[in-house]
């Protein structure tokens, strides 16, 4: 029998659908986690169209969309490693893992300045802060306060994310995963994937799109 | 594919099952269970932990119970009668209900009933038990430093500013529901990917059914809890004020947050003891189930419609008359599943042979209880009339008629009827019917003037009561004394029975279920040989086909392909 297969598994097959199926009830989970927050933003946007605009407005949209271009490639690169793998090229796939993990790192970089922006102008999550003594709408501060916990929750993910990506470089590099067992990668590209997904949620709700609620 | 390659045999051919060192026996040391893998393992380490939490909880209930001896004061202060109700709530859902049937019990059996060697990730299964572990000991840091008094619920505006341990409980209960989930992916991802041959969704024992739909329930509720209390967490410690209504927040959000998660919950609590009434009632009267079909799929539709009713809680709170009415007659649909279930049960015994064992008799009180507790459900769930009992007594012991008068007793009657199969031995017979009869009286003399109290106006929460209260508030508490001796005695004589009890012997109670198709306790790797599973698993008609031994069965022609049920 393969090393690769777990005591518990008949065969590599029955093995790679376990994993297949184990990351996608496990990303039901995840979108749950973060609807809460959703729902949270959808309550009180509809409560406080006025306040969100200005949030919208105020937001930093350059590093914004930078990221969201930056996660959008590093999505296609990751989906390039799964497909080199299977076709056997493990030392492309390796390459192309590193790239996603650099653009990975890319993106928490430019989250990290796009903070300390945010809190050089005096926005803190909670309301908190001196740029909502000249924005003092329930509303304003509602927003920047989801704007903090959900994007650092979405951040959280991205750190979480590398993490499984390097794990799996390290295990392709040593051979450990190949064309065979590239189920293990893929299961890993597919929570990459909805990591991004989730940006391409958060983009147009914090960056993009004031509405006409004033 | 052939036998031989599918790795099923670890044990040399001929080598019979007896021979095979169990579960238990294969090693003895302490970093053998603290590093194990084996689901089985794991299911007793939770085993053990739960009753643990179960016996917390209780204590904190006694002290209440003694508290209300007296209209004022009796031995605790206001705060602490707060702080107590608060970790009683807490202790008992997330550290006892919750993980008691499905991580005990689903984890020991789950595989094991569809014929596999383990859980599809048997590490991920470890892990999550030591997230349970480490999700407890927030809860016990939060009980060190004086516990938390929000009441289990949480309700914003107060849990922002209690002067209580509300983070670190948050923070528990935040870590418990990953254990949770994680217990959920697994076994949702075991159940579908690895049954032995043979074994369609239809020939799965019921009690796999009902672990299917908890784990659905336990990943798709589990993850909004997590984040609401996280919210709650940060109002709390760094003043972010997201359900502040001073601040733009809704406190009413958090409310409808909470119970999305929490009213399915209550059936991520009773599901699981209504998959092991399926496997009591046709064990003890030796009949299959009056219809399999209707049992499995009344676990879908409980797990579906569960979803939707979590408004039944916020009649009181401003939602709106439409709103009320939609989510009561949602909630009414719940009684229909569990009426199903019922009479299935109830005609499951009809022309059976019926055996008087200690789970039979927790089935009866199961009955008895959940029925009651049920139909007192459907009354709250009726607007008008939940107006009057909203945040009263009366929905206290409706609840605790659902949530101990069911699960407690299903889970003691899972207790019995597996301990055999977990440890290779018996527990005293007469012990057990003794302790079940009073385990119901005092169940029953605790919460049946609950009632009573509830509908005369006693609020629940409320340190202080009218005297007028005080003879029924004395039953109930003499009540709550008679359930936990009933609970000592029986950890007393399991704790015994686990030494000295009577060997079992593989299949005590004659039942057709796939567990009793291998050795008590287990080996290892569950079956020595591959198992095929000819019969159904309630398949009373034909007479029992005995221990499978490896080197038999293994170079057997491949069974014929079962009918579709029983």
């Amino acid at each position: 029998m393969d090393e690769s297969v777990a005591e518990s598994f008949e065969s590599l097959d029955k093995q790679a659908h376990a994993v297949r199926l184990g990351m996608w009830v496990f990303l039901a989970s995840e979108i749950l986690f973060f609807s809460g927050l959703f729902a949270l933003y959808a309550a009180y946007r509809t409560e406080h169209p006025g306040g969100f605009a200005i949030g919208v407005e105020n937001n930093t949209i350059v590093h914004g969309s930078i990221n969201t271009a930056v996660l959008l490639t590093s999505s296609y690169t990751v989906a390039l490693a799964v497909h080199e793998l299977r076709r056997g090229r493990s030392r492309r796939a390796v390459t192309l893992l590193a790239v996603t993990l650099a653009l990975g790192a890319c993106f928490l970089g430019i989250k990290a300045a796009e903070y300390a922006e945010h809190f050089t102008r005096g926005i803190y999550p909670g309301g908190h802060g001196r740029f909502f003594d000249t924005h003092a709408q329930a509303g304003t501060k509602m927003f920047f306060t989801l704007y903090f916990c959900m994007t650092g929750l979405h951040a959280v993910h991205v750190m979480v994310g590398m993490i499984v990506l390097a794990v799996l470089l390290g295990r392709v590099g040593r051979g450990r995963v190949v064309a065979a067992s590239s189920y293990a990668l893929a299961a890993g590209a597919i929570y990459w994937h909805f990591v991004d997904l989730v940006w391409i949620f958060l983009w147009p709700l914090f960056y993009l799109v004031p509405g006409s609620g004033r | 594919m052939t036998t031989s390659d599918a790795g099923a045999l670890s044990i040399p051919h001929g080598t019979s099952a007896r021979d095979t060192p169990t579960y238990l026996g294969i090693a003895k040391t302490v970093r053998s269970w603290a590093l194990t893998t084996d689901h089985k393992r794991i299911g007793v380490l939770y085993l053990f932990t739960t009753v643990f939490a179960l016996f917390l909880g209780g204590l904190f209930a006694l002290i209440l119970r003694i508290e209300h001896l007296t209209p004022t004061r009796t031995i605790v202060d206001a705060y602490t009668y707060d702080r107590l109700f608060t970790m009683h709530g807490i202790v008992m859902v997330w550290l006892f209900m919750i993980p008691s049937i499905p991580a005990a019990f689903g984890n020991f059996l789950v595989p094991i009933m569809i014929g596999a060697k383990d859980v599809a990730f048997p590490r991920l299964n470890l892990l999550s038990y030591y997230i349970y572990v480490t999700g407890s000991i927030w809860v016990l840091v939060a009980l060190w430093m004086g516990g938390c008094d929000t009441g289990w619920t949480f309700y914003t505006p107060y849990s922002a500013h209690s002067p209580s341990a509300v983070v670190p409980t948050v923070l528990g209960i935040f870590v418990l529901g990953w254990s949770t989930i994680a217990t959920g992916v697994n076994f949702i991802v075991t159940i579908h990917t690895m049954r032995a041959r043979g074994m369609g969704w239809f020939r799965m024992p019921l009690f796999v059914w009902s672990m299917y739909g908890v784990s659905v329930i336990q990943v798709l509720a589990t993850p909004v809890l997590a984040i609401s209390v996280s919210i709650v967490g940060l109002d709390h410690w760094l003043d972010w004020g997201l359900f502040d209504p001073s601040r733009g927040g809704d406190p009413v959000l958090y409310q409808h947050l909470f119970w999305f998660y929490s009213h399915p919950a209550v059936y991520i609590m009773i599901l699981p003891a209504m998959g092991v009434i399926s496997e009591v009632v046709p064990t003890f009267s030796h009949h299959a189930p009056a219809s399999y079909d209707a049992i499995a799929y009344s676990t879908l539709g409980i797990a579906f419609v569960g979803f939707l009713t979590w408004g039944h809680h916020m009649f009181v709170a401003g939602i709106s008359l439409f709103d009320a009415a939609a989510f009561g007659v949602l909630s009414m649909l719940v009684a229909i599943f569990s009426a199903i279930k019922v009479f299935t049960w109830v005609l499951t015994m009809r022309g059976g042979s019926i055996v008087l064992r200690t789970p039979l008799i927790y089935f009866f009180a199961f009955l008895f209880l959940f029925v009651f507790g049920g139909m007192t459900g459907v009354a709250v769930a009726t607007q008008s009339l939940d107006v009057h009992w909203h945040d009263t007594y009366f929905v206290v012991a409706h609840f605790h008629f659902i949530m101990v008068g069911g699960t407690l007793t299903a889970w003691l009657a899972a207790l019995h009827y597996w301990f055999p199969k977990m440890t290779g031995r018996m527990y005293p017979e007469g012990w057990g019917i003794a302790s079940a009869v009073l385990v119901l009286v005092g169940f029953v003399m605790t919460f049946f003037p609950q009632f009573l109290l509830g509908n005369a106006g006693m609020p629940r929460r409320y340190y202080n009561y009218d005297p007028r209260f005080q003879p029924l508030m004395v039953i109930s508490t003499v009540g709550s004394w008679l359930l936990g001796l009933a609970m000592v005695v029986t950890l007393s004589y399991l704790v015994v029975s686990l030494f000295v009890g009577k060997r079992a012997g593989d299949n005590p109670w004659d039942s057709r279920s796939y567990e009793w198709y291998t050795a008590s306790p287990p080996p290892t790797h569950n079956f020595t040989s591959e198992p095929a599973f000819v019969l159904g698993p309630y398949d009373y008609a034909s007479p029992f086909p005995g221990l499978p031994r490896a080197g038999v069965d293994a170079d057997a022609p491949e069974a014929p392909p079962p009918p579709r049920r029983s």
